[in-house]
């Protein structure tokens, strides 16, 4: 039995059954925008903002979903929305917090939440923004940071970041003669979150939309710090067909390539079961144009890593202990 | 009206920020900045202004905090100087493309390398084409004067423009000068509350910072030469205003003994003052010798520029920062070329003085007035007093 049978609410097969009780109907981020076919972007944004509702204002750093967008005089956007460079959305997001709690404080907007939301890809998040995020994180800023990793510098032509993963071919990390690809692995970033103490760091994908929805709402509501690593499918940059950007996002958790969990206070939990007998991560890599080089050493040499990696989780899933817990063991 | 205190310039110019009660502060300390941003810290912890303050890990993301909190409708000021105005540079133009009415204050040093923490004008000098009003001042009282008009000028609603006040590192940062502080009363009748255009709030939904393509590019551009441009007018009425209010008087270009001067010297900043006295000794050894002190840098004041000019035959345009490989300073390339197209101009000369923090004396520009008075140098552009 796969996954989608097993845990028939985190897939997109009842959609229709539980959709109109968990999703909004209501659309802030509109069609018409400018995105590839079967972009996971644009619709893990599109189910982000249903789950943030509209006491909102998004900061969103340069990357394919500031231009797809926001193309002047056109707008996708039906929340607050601001734009300034590649490397700060972070810091800006932070300034926009500090602005609107300053403001209530002062009687001088209506006295209610409006929720800080900081977005950038995996260039703008884990390499030029990182310095940004690394600030606004530890100065516990009352903001959610959502990070749409598609694995490379999409907008500017499939150039590889710190997010690539081990052997993908990219613009800049080419599978060549000589060197096949990308030459390291893939940085662990919510991991780096969950050092800096934030109160809710969760992984998520659009494969998975009321799973993901579900931590943007437990997100939003943390008062304090959140970061939430959004894994979305890029056919364009990952040479793969459009329609499948969805089944991705699942062979991606299935195969323990990107599994799919939320550490709350510290502790982890996994949140989409992952089959007794992982899928093998060839299955993953198979369709995608990127890993198409791929020998089947190479293909063992990933696969030993993501067991690795898969353990290494699984430890922490079952020995991590929130800090609330601690402190209430302490004290009895 | 308002208490004469002697303090220290760089705190001055953080109590004149809380004079006009921004809502928040995005600072990273470098010196001689440092005493700005410890102090704005100082008084939001004590509450003295409630407001909050935020401690960036950069000025890259002190200036990108700024943009998110001014965009809120907050209003917001930072600091810096030296290499963290260009570690700004980047969000620099684009606060002014976002019509966002940020002040900034900067304690002018030298730019790296070799590195240097003193005085001059290298930071400022390569973001002067950022589209922000540049106030420059040349004492304490100028500094806090400054400070407010800062809002004041940027908030108007012809106006909508970040403003940076230039004060000089250490030579005013970290002197105690008397200074007549406003008081708080005083400032909340000069200065209005803040009343953005558009913030970033569900209430009235905006997006902000969209993609310009060629066909609107241009047009954004142009349009905040206008606003920069047109600046002009407001500043001056800001100015008027305050003189009605506080008695003292703000110009673009201050004269200074140029009446019937023949050779007139040009200085920005603190040393405008060493200047004066140097005029003053000149004119008593029977040279007709004047000075001019840019006090607004963006927008130039070209009018009145040109009308200081009047009758004067030689110009001594200092400059304090290089254009390497350029016509001359920065200063004297803006001057030579603004008087270009009149009939009757005076012979330029340029000197580039006082670079990370060398001292400049009276009999400096005594020498430097004297071996201009024939109109002209031995070369296009001399380093004063500097060996090699
Ligand atoms: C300071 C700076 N450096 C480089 C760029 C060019 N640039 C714009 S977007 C981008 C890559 C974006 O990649 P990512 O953040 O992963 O977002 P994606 O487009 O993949 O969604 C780059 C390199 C820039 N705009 N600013
Ligand atoms: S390049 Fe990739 S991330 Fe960018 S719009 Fe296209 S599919 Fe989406
Ligand atoms: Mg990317």
């Amino acid at each position: 039995m796969n996954t989608a049978m097993k845990n028939p609410k985190n897939v997109i097969e009842n959609f229709d059954l539980y959709a109109p009780k968990l999703v909004s109907k209501e659309e802030f981020f509109s069609p018409g925008h400018r995105a590839c076919q079967g972009c996971g972007e644009a619709l893990a944004i599109r189910l982000m903002c249903k789950a943030l509702g509209k006491d909102t204002v998004i900061t969103n750093a340069t990357g394919c979903m500031e231009v797809i967008s926001s193309l002047y005089p056109t707008t996708a956007w039906n929340l607050p929305w601001i734009h300034v460079a590649f490397p700060n959305s972070a810091a800006v997001g932070s300034g926009v917090e500090a602005g609107l709690k300053a403001l209530r404080r002062k009687g001088k907007i209506a006295d209610r939440r409006v929720k800080s939301v900081a977005i950038g890809g995996d260039g703008g998040t884990m390499d030029i923004g990182f310095q940004a995020l690394s600030g606004a994180m530890e100065r516990c800023h009352d903001m959610l940071y959502v990070c749409f990793d598609n694995e490379a510098y999409m907008n500017t032509g499939i150039q590889r970041s710190s997010g690539t993963p081990f052997l993908a071919s990219t613009t800049t990390a080419p599978a060549g003669k000589k060197i096949p690809g990308n030459q390291v692995w893939k940085k662990n970033l919510p991991e780096i979150m969950v050092a800096h103490n934030v109160a809710y760091v969760a992984t998520a994908t659009p494969s998975y939309p009321i799973d993901f929805m579900n931590k943007v709402k437990k997100a939003r509501q943390i008062k304090g710090p959140a970061y939430i690593h959004c894994f979305v499918a890029c056919p364009t940059g990952w040479r793969s067909t459009s329609e499948t950007c969805i089944q991705l996002g699942r062979l991606a958790n299935e195969t323990g390539i990107f599994p799919l969990y939320e550490v709350e206070d510290g502790k982890y939990r996994l949140t989409v079961e992952v089959p007794e007998k992982r899928r093998p991560v060839q299955d993953y890599l198979k369709g995608q144009g990127r890993f198409r080089h791929l020998t089947p050493d190479q293909i063992q040499v990933i696969q030993e890593r993501i067991d690795i990696e898969w353990e290494t989780l699984m430890i922490k899933i079952e020995h991590s202990r929130s800090k609330e817990s601690l402190r209430a063991r302490r004290s009895r | 009206m308002g208490k004469r205190v002697g303090m220290e310039v760089a705190i001055a110019s953080a109590e004149a920020a809380a004079l006009c009660r921004f809502d928040v502060a995005a600072v990273y300390p470098i010196t001689p900045q440092s005493h700005v941003a410890e102090h704005l810290s100082d008084i939001v912890a004590d509450g003295r202004v409630d407001a909050s303050f935020i401690t960036v890990e950069s000025e890259h993301s002190a200036l990108s905090a700024a943009i998110g909190s001014e965009a809120t409708g907050a209003r917001t000021v930072t600091a810096t100087s030296s290499q963290g105005l260009l570690f700004m540079s980047e969000i620099l133009p684009i606060a002014s493309a976002m019509r966002l009415p940020i002040v900034m204050l900067i304690a002018n040093r030298a730019v790296s390398g070799p590195i240097n923490i003193w005085n001059d004008h290298s930071d400022i000098m390569p973001m002067r084409d950022t589209g922000w009003i540049s106030f420059f001042a040349e004492n304490g009282q100028e500094v806090v004067d400054m400070t407010i008009h800062a809002f004041k000028v940027g908030e108007h609603r012809d106006v909508m423009l970040p403003v940076n006040v230039n004060m000089d590192g250490f030579q005013l940062t970290h002197m105690v000068e008397p200074i007549i502080m406003p008081e708080q009363e005083e400032v909340d009748r000069f200065l209005p509350p803040y009343i953005p255009y558009a913030t970033l709030h569900p209430d009235r939904i905006v997006s902000m910072g969209t993609l310009g393509m060629p066909e609107i590019f241009a047009e954004a551009q142009k349009s905040k030469n206008v606003a920069i441009v047109n600046s002009i007018k407001v500043i001056k009425e800001v100015w008027k205003e305050w003189e009605a209010q506080f008695g003292r008087k703000y110009e673009p270009v201050q004269s200074y003994r140029t009446e019937d001067a023949d050779i007139a010297l040009v200085t920005m900043g603190s040393m405008g003052e060493t200047a004066e006295i140097a005029v003053d000794e000149l004119r008593k050894q029977g040279v007709k010798a004047g000075l001019l002190k840019i006090k607004l840098w963006r927008p130039f004041p070209f009018d009145d520029f040109k009308a200081a000019i009047k009758g004067i035959k030689v110009l001594a345009v200092t400059d304090r920062a290089v254009s390497f490989g350029g016509p001359g300073g920065p200063v004297f390339s803006e001057i030579r070329s603004a008087l270009y197209e009149e009939a009757v101009r005076p012979a330029i000369v340029n000197y580039i003085i006082g670079l990370g923090g060398r001292d400049v004396q009276v009999e400096d520009f005594i020498a430097m007035v004297k071996k201009a008075s024939g109109g002209k140098l031995s070369e296009p552009y001399e380093f004063y007093g500097v060996r090699g």
